[in-house]
Formats: C-alpha cells, sequence, structure tokens
C-alpha cells in the first residue's frame, strides 16, 4: 500500500465507469464523452505514477495524451457532425451501411 | 496522509458521483455538464499529486477546449435529448453482460493493484514546475512534441475536410 494507491484505485473505477458506458450507451455523443473519461483516468494513474517513482516522465506522457485527445475530438466531432447531416440521428445501431 | 487525505476523499467522491451521473444521465447536455465537474476533480487531484502545471492544463485544454467543444456540437446538433427506449429490445442482454464485464475489470484491476505494483516511495518530490516541464519538452522529449504538432494540424485539416457542405 503506497502512498499513491488511493489514486490507482480512483483511476482504475473512473475507467471501469467509463468502459461501462461506452458499452451501454447508443448514442454517438455519449459513447465518445466516455472515451474521454476512460483517457482521462488513464492521465490520473499517469500522474500518480509519476509521484511515486519520481520522475518527470509520466506527467510529460500526460501532455501527449491529452494532445492526442484534442486531435481525436476535432476530428471525431467533425465524424459525428456528418452522420448527423446524413442520418439525421446519431444512434450507432443505424450505422450498418458497410453491413452487407 | 492526514488533511490531504480528506481532502482527496472529498474530491474523490465528487469525481466518482460526476463520473456516474455522465454515464446515467438521459440528457446528453447534462452528461457534458457531469463530465466538466469530473474534470475539474481530476484537476483538483494533479494539483494533489504535484503537477500545478497539468492541473492548469487540465483545466484550459479539456474543460476549456474539448468540452466546449462536445457542449457546442451537442446545441448545434440539437441532440441533447436522448430517447426514452433508448435499449432495442434484440439487445435486452447487453446491458447486464457490460455491467458484469465493467464489474470484472474494476475487480481484475483491483487485484493486479494490491499484488502486483511495487510498494516504494520517491525519495524527494520532483521538480515539476513549468520550466521543468517546458526544460524536458525541449530536451529529450522534442522529436514526439514536434510529432503532436503536426498531428493537431492533421486534424485541424481533417476536421474541416469533414464538415464541408458538398
Amino acid at each position: 500500500m503506497n502512498e499513491t494507491t488511493p489514486y490507482i484505485l480512483l483511476s482504475a473505477l473512473l475507467f471501469s465507469i467509463g468502459a461501462i458506458s461506452v458499452l451501454t450507451r447508443r448514442n454517438a455523443i455519449m459513447i465518445f464523452m466516455s472515451i474521454e473519461l476512460m483517457l482521462n483516468s488513464a492521465n490520473l494513474a499517469f500522474v500518480a505514477f509519476a509521484k511515486q517513482w519520481g520522475q518527470l516522465d509520466g506527467q510529460l506522457f500526460v501532455f501527449f495524451v491529452m494532445t492526442v485527445a484534442a486531435a481525436e475530438v476535432a476530428v471525431g466531432l467533425a465524424l459525428i457532425v456528418a452522420i448527423f447531416r446524413a442520418k439525421k440521428g446519431t444512434d450507432v445501431d443505424d450505422l450498418n451501411v458497410m453491413k452487407n | 496522509m492526514g488533511s490531504e487525505f480528506i481532502v482527496f476523499l472529498a474530491v474523490a467522491i465528487v469525481a466518482i458521483g460526476a463520473a456516474a451521473g455522465m454515464a446515467l444521465s438521459r440528457n446528453a447536455l447534462y452528461s457534458a455538464m457531469f463530465l466538466i465537474l469530473n474534470f475539474a476533480c481530476v484537476a483538483v487531484l494533479y494539483l494533489l499529486l504535484n503537477a500545478p502545471f497539468l492541473a492548469i492544463a487540465q483545466v484550459t485544454i479539456y474543460t476549456g477546449a474539448i468540452m466546449v467543444l462536445f457542449v457546442f456540437v451537442i446545441m448545434v446538433l440539437g441532440a441533447e435529448k436522448l430517447p426514452a427506449g433508448e435499449t432495442r429490445k434484440e439487445m435486452a442482454w447487453q446491458r447486464p453482460l457490460a455491467l458484469g464485464l465493467g464489474g470484472l475489470l474494476l475487480i481484475q484491476a483491483a487485484y493486479v493493484i494490491f499484488t502486483r505494483v511495487v510498494s516504494s516511495s520517491a525519495a524527494k518530490l520532483i521538480d515539476s514546475s513549468p520550466l521543468a516541464i517546458g526544460r524536458a519538452l525541449f530536451g529529450p522529449y522534442l522529436f514526439p512534441f514536434e510529432v503532436a504538432s503536426i498531428l493537431l494540424l492533421a486534424a485541424m485539416v481533417g476536421a474541416v475536410v469533414l464538415t464541408r457542405k458538398e
């Protein structure tokens, strides 16, 4: 049991909530927000480990994860807007044009 | 521990409550607000973990830029009201299965944390001032830093192309 163990546990709990939400929600925007929650919980684990081992690298990784999250949100929301225009909704069950 | 742990406990409870509220809310806009609260709580936790620069970056990038984009898209599309009967009949087994799998993931993670994580504590508190982070970003992490800038440029061009009128 370290000083940072509660933080890692909280990170695991937030990640699980995000994973359950990704699996149960049908709306593309909701799934996207849940993925953001999961990325954020991973960041929390990075920072906790950076403190535990006394190294700055964990904090720098969080910086890069934030960059990738920002890029992902820009492209992902553009895709959702394009899908909404074509389908009049963002339900992922309706996105089956490549099925047949 | 002591007072720091009490602050952690209070913030952690709010963070978990906000995450649960995001997962359960019927309104996408309320979900976005819960997620902003969660991100703010995590920023406070960064402060407790000796990462002041990341705490500010969390507030400006996540709650300031990313969530504003989310709220903007939700409002522009008018997609905030989620249909009441969101679950389909033929997929009724999916919800309990997802809950079970999520619980299993949590149990696995807790098991690994309590049995496998090596017990250690840093000899001294690291210097995590903006100066130290800047030195590391433009020193050993210069190449990933430049790749990140190209990634952001590509994402910006991609977003413009994807949302363009045909």
